[in-house]
């Protein structure tokens, strides 16, 4: 049997610059490892890690500071997109992200996300959507389907009682001041790759100075849909995409230029 | 340098931009507007962020990202406003980060309404939001003054990496005055070794005011208490009027105290052994001073314009050691010279000790006041 000459080996996978090597938080089959690992290979592809300040949220993605290699804040719930605006501000050179949830950014942070948009405040916004609060352990979101269950509807969500579930990205792309809006999925090698495009675009959009960016991305959430990850994709694919249809909700006719 | 004639909202604007303010956020309210829009001309005139927000919540918090870059920041709103501020600044405080907030206090509470009043005292004296901190309050009785004090809160908020708020009633963010504007300082150009500002690895920083375990943030705690004991030690700050051989002291801050003092020069041109103790620093409180002056007096009369909340903070202070009485106008109204003399003619006649609150006193004597 040959031995493997490591040495002479080709990398052709391995972990992004921007992330530092620790153990997450995340549960086993969360898509948010996936996401963050987007994010941080766009910024070392475009190496923005040095001029880059994320601005963390509440929810899941709280300890998202600890996980990247660059600087961060943390804003209170639902803030994000305000104390973005706020740093980005006084340092309009610097590169500025959010990185929310659906509770955080179109729940309680409705208005600091769609005043945002309406400036084109310059910043990118990673918009997580699992339709659920699961840092909190997995009640109903304004992003929760229709019937579906969830710890504060047990019942299934009664839209006659519960409304319907906000369409973030339609909504924000009819603001004149966001430049990019698009919807992408992360729950096969296809889509990630697709959203990962995507998160470069957004990026290629705040370094353009071309006004607000934001990624939706549809995402998993095992533990408190009580499903196998497997199970949560296929949920995912099938459930999710067929109320949050996947596409380019607004892009900036320059952005069309760009080829990455 | 030169008195001109400042209405005290643009005033402090001017004074803050003066002091090197780096970046204003803010949004529209009465009787504070003034500020939000003479910093819309004049901070961009000077290339510097200006930016209204869309609520109280977004103003607070993108001050709260400016502070984190280490930019002098502020914002100004009048009592509603700071309710929704609350959320901010308690973030602020546990974040560390320092920042100037300039409250024109209205009657309240609810929506109330836009005449000049007291009533936030508690709100930010006492509250600040949740959690284990104090913010620095200070409470000038004009416009001169607020601009001194605005000049001088960055440097202070920046020492000690706390939260600096101005508390004015509306009537001095109203009214016009002559006033020496300060001279006008550079912009920083260092940035302090906390801020971010886009570093990896060594040069790595993270701004937040979550600890989730308990023993750290009981560190956190422990170190804002410490800093706050310097606070105590260093920054109290208030006038005394008459006082050497006073015998009663009115105790009053902000218009209630400049009301106070035409009172008390009243009284004692009539020669009643009155003084006026106006506290400027509500937060830390002149506790010592007012307790170790309360040795000298047979009585002592806070005024404030609100329910007394003041009152319960110089009542801690003095103990026994001398009686003390409130009177108060409340929702809006500033007393008149005249109402606070006839409370000096009546304590000159001498007190008799209370069985109930000076509270209660005051407002079961309300009753045939307000008829």
């Amino acid at each position: 049997m040959a031995t493997l000459d490591i040495e002479n080996m080709q990398v052709v996978y391995e972990r992004p610059k921007s992330l530092i090597d620790v153990s997450s938080h995340y549960c086993p089959g969360c898509t948010h490892g996936t996401a963050h690992r987007l994010v941080a290979e766009v910024l070392d592809e475009m190496g923005l890690s040095e001029k880059t300040i994320g601005v963390a949220s509440v929810g899941c993605s709280v300890f998202t500071y600890n996980y990247f290699d660059v600087d961060f804040v943390q804003a209170p719930h639902g803030r994000a997109p305000a104390m973005a605006t706020g740093v980005k501000r006084v340092l309009p050179d610097r590169v500025v992200f959010t990185y929310q949830g659906d509770g955080d950014m179109i729940s309680i942070g409705t208005g600091e996300i769609v005043a945002a948009a309406g400036r084109g405040e310059n910043i990118t916004v990673i918009f997580i959507n699992n339709a659920n609060y699961g840092m909190t352990g997995g009640q109903m979101a304004p992003t929760s389907l229709p019937g579906m269950i969830t710890t504060s509807s047990p019942h299934g969500r009664d839209v006659e009682k519960m409304g319907y579930p906000i369409k973030a990205s339609e909504m924000l792309a009819t603001q004149e001041g966001a430049s990019y809006i698009v919807r992408r999925s992360l729950h096969n090698a296809k889509n990630i790759r697709l959203a990962k495009k995507a998160i470069r675009m957004a990026f290629e959009t705040q370094v353009r100075g071309l006004g607000f960016s934001m990624v939706e991305l549809l995402s998993t959430c095992p533990t408190n849909w009580h499903q196998t990850p497997i199970d949560a994709t296929k949920w995912l694919e099938e459930k999710m995409i067929a109320y949050y249809p996947i596409g380019d909700y607004k892009v900036h006719p320059i952005l069309n230029e760009i080829k990455i | 340098m030169t008195r001109e004639f400042w209405k005290g909202n643009d005033a402090f604007a001017e004074a803050a931009i003066r002091a090197g303010l780096q970046a204003y956020f803010g949004y529209p309210i009465t009787p504070q507007t003034e500020a939000l829009e003479y910093m819309s001309h004049r901070m961009p005139e000077l290339g510097r962020p200006f930016l209204q927000a869309e609520s109280e919540l977004g103003a607070i918090n993108m001050v709260y990202g400016a502070a984190c870059t280490g930019a002098r920041v502020m914002t100004s709103t009048s009592s509603p406003g700071t309710s929704l501020m609350m959320e901010g600044l308690s973030y602020i405080a546990g974040t560390e980060v320092p920042m100037v907030l300039v409250d024109v206090v209205r009657g309240g509470p609810g929506l109330g309404n836009i005449a000049p009043s007291q009533c936030d005292y508690n709100q930010m004296v006492h509250g600040g939001g949740h959690g284990d901190y104090h913010p620095i309050v200070l409470a000038p009785a004009s416009v001169q003054e607020t601009v001194d004090i605005v000049y001088g809160m960055f440097d202070i908020v920046e020492k000690y990496r706390a939260i600096g708020v101005v508390m004015i009633d509306g009537s001095i963010g109203q009214m016009m005055e002559p006033a020496e504007m300060p001279p006008m300082l550079d912009i920083r150009k260092e940035i302090p070794g906390w801020a971010v500002r886009g570093g990896t690895g060594e040069d790595r920083r993270t701004l937040t005011s979550l600890y989730l375990a308990p023993e750290e943030m009981e560190k956190v705690d422990l170190r804002i208490m410490k800093r706050w004991q310097q606070i105590e030690k260093n920054e109290v700050r208030y006038k005394e009027y008459f006082m050497d051989d006073a015998k009663i002291a009115i105790v009053g801050f902000g218009s209630a105290g400049r009301v106070a003092l035409s009172a008390v020069r009243t009284a004692r041109s009539q020669g009643i052994p009155v003084g006026l103790i106006r506290p400027i620093s509500l937060s830390p409180f002149p506790k010592n001073f007012l307790s170790d002056i309360s040795e000298q007096l047979d009585s002592m009369l806070v005024v404030e314009m609100n329910s007394g909340m003041m009152l319960d903070d110089v009542m801690s202070a003095v103990k026994d050691k001398t009686q003390v009485e409130f009177y108060g106008r409340m929702g809006g109204l500033i007393p008149f010279p005249g109402e606070i003399l006839d409370e000096i003619n009546r304590l000159a006649k001498g007190v008799k000790p209370l069985d109930i609150h000076p509270r209660d006193v005051w407002l079961d004597r309300m009753d045939s006041i307000v008829q």
